[in-house]
């Protein structure tokens, strides 16, 4: 029964991480921070900083939305989002809504696009 | 900001002053902003609209609308705009005026009164702007305001700027292209009138005794439009 189980365990675990996008890195040595913080928490960091950036002008470039663009961007696309966008195949499997993109660009801005 | 770097930022200015021209260096000085520093209630930012000088073009209006990323749907009702040419014109004598009308900045805003949800709001250098993660798109600062210088957007946008963003079912007015500003950089609309038009906008720090506009509005006229309204707009206008 406990083989059985665990077989089971295996194969369902095996079959989840099938499906499970896997976010290219386009850029970059690292992210602002540890993978498994920015997994958890980016929501929590993009959501602190936009009250930072709109209401007090504070424009830091840690935890701005562009730099996430910037850098996350797919290179054929220069965009997050899209099939293999790095945002928006994560959202979809978890289906998590993603909303930032109804206002803000998705596109990375050209001139960090166009830098290899 | 420590004392200690508060001294030394004071040295540095005076070293500086020392090799340039004193006016104009100053005024660089005082737009720029590093990021890790909030807007301050030190400052006031304001534009000062000489319209004797006013062409009869709509180059600030092209480049508000270029740097900001509003584009419209050809449909002059419900389109966005941040920024209009108004013409006056005296009926008795025909004597005929145009000017730039936007967003006015006041300082006692109708527009943030009457906001539900606390979207519109002033930050601390004077930049009245809607806050679109909470507005609700309800427009009543639409109706608050007596310049009508708020637009609600109708419809899904696209091709927005990466400084800009822009959505619909939230309000949107004259941000005096605060990402332009936080970067020590003038509106687009003042820069587009002193390159290709007449040169009567300028831009500045209504706080700063040194700045240029300053020091204008303390030695000439100007105005603000519906003065009654005891607002204290950051706009002000000469030749009205």
């Amino acid at each position: 029964m406990r083989i059985a189980a665990a077989i089971m365990a295996a194969v369902l675990t095996v079959a989840a991480h099938a499906d499970a996008p896997k976010p290219r890195i386009e850029r970059g040595e690292a992210c602002v921070a540890p993978t498994g913080e920015m997994r958890r928490d980016h929501m929590d960091m993009l959501l602190h900083q936009r009250d930072r950036t709109m209401r007090q002008g504070l424009r830091e470039p840690r935890f701005s939305l562009k730099g996430c663009v910037d850098c996350h961007a797919s290179r054929e696309t220069g965009s997050v989002l899209g099939k293999d966008g790095f945002c928006s195949s994560c959202h979809e499997y978890a289906a998590v809504k993603l909303d930032c993109f109804e206002c803000h660009s998705p596109q990375a801005q050209k001139r960090t696009a166009a830098r290899p | 900001m420590s004392p200690e770097r508060r001294q030394f930022l004071g040295w540095g200015v005076a070293a500086a002053g020392a090799t340039l021209a004193p006016g104009f260096m100053l005024v660089e000085l005082a737009q720029a902003r590093s990021p890790q520093e909030a807007a301050s209630k030190l400052q006031r930012w304001g534009l000062l609209i000489d319209i004797t000088k006013c062409a009869d073009c709509d180059e600030c209006v092209t480049a508000c609308h270029e740097e900001n990323g509003v584009t419209g749907h050809g449909r002059p009702q419900t389109d966005a705009q941040w920024i209009r040419k108004v013409s006056l014109r005296d009926k008795r004598t025909g004597y005929a005026q145009t000017l730039p009308l936007m967003c006015q900045h006041c300082e006692h805003p109708p527009c943030v009164d009457v906001c539900p949800t606390g979207a519109s709001f002033k930050r601390d250098d004077g930049i009245v702007l809607v806050d679109k993660h909470t507005c609700i798109g309800c427009r009543y600062c639409v109706l608050a305001c007596p310049y009508g210088a708020r637009s609600f957007v109708h419809e899904a946008t696209s091709g927005q700027k990466p400084d800009v963003p822009r959505g619909k079912g939230t309000v949107e007015s004259c941000t005096l292209c605060v990402h332009r500003v936080d970067r020590g950089d003038t509106p687009a609309c003042v820069e587009a009138c002193n390159k290709d038009g007449g040169k009567a906008m300028a831009f500045g720090d209504l706080n700063d005794r040194d700045s240029a506009i300053h020091k204008r509005l303390r030695a000439e006229p100007s105005s603000q439009i519906r003065a009654d309204l005891a607002l204290n707009t950051g706009v002000r206008y000469q030749g009205l």
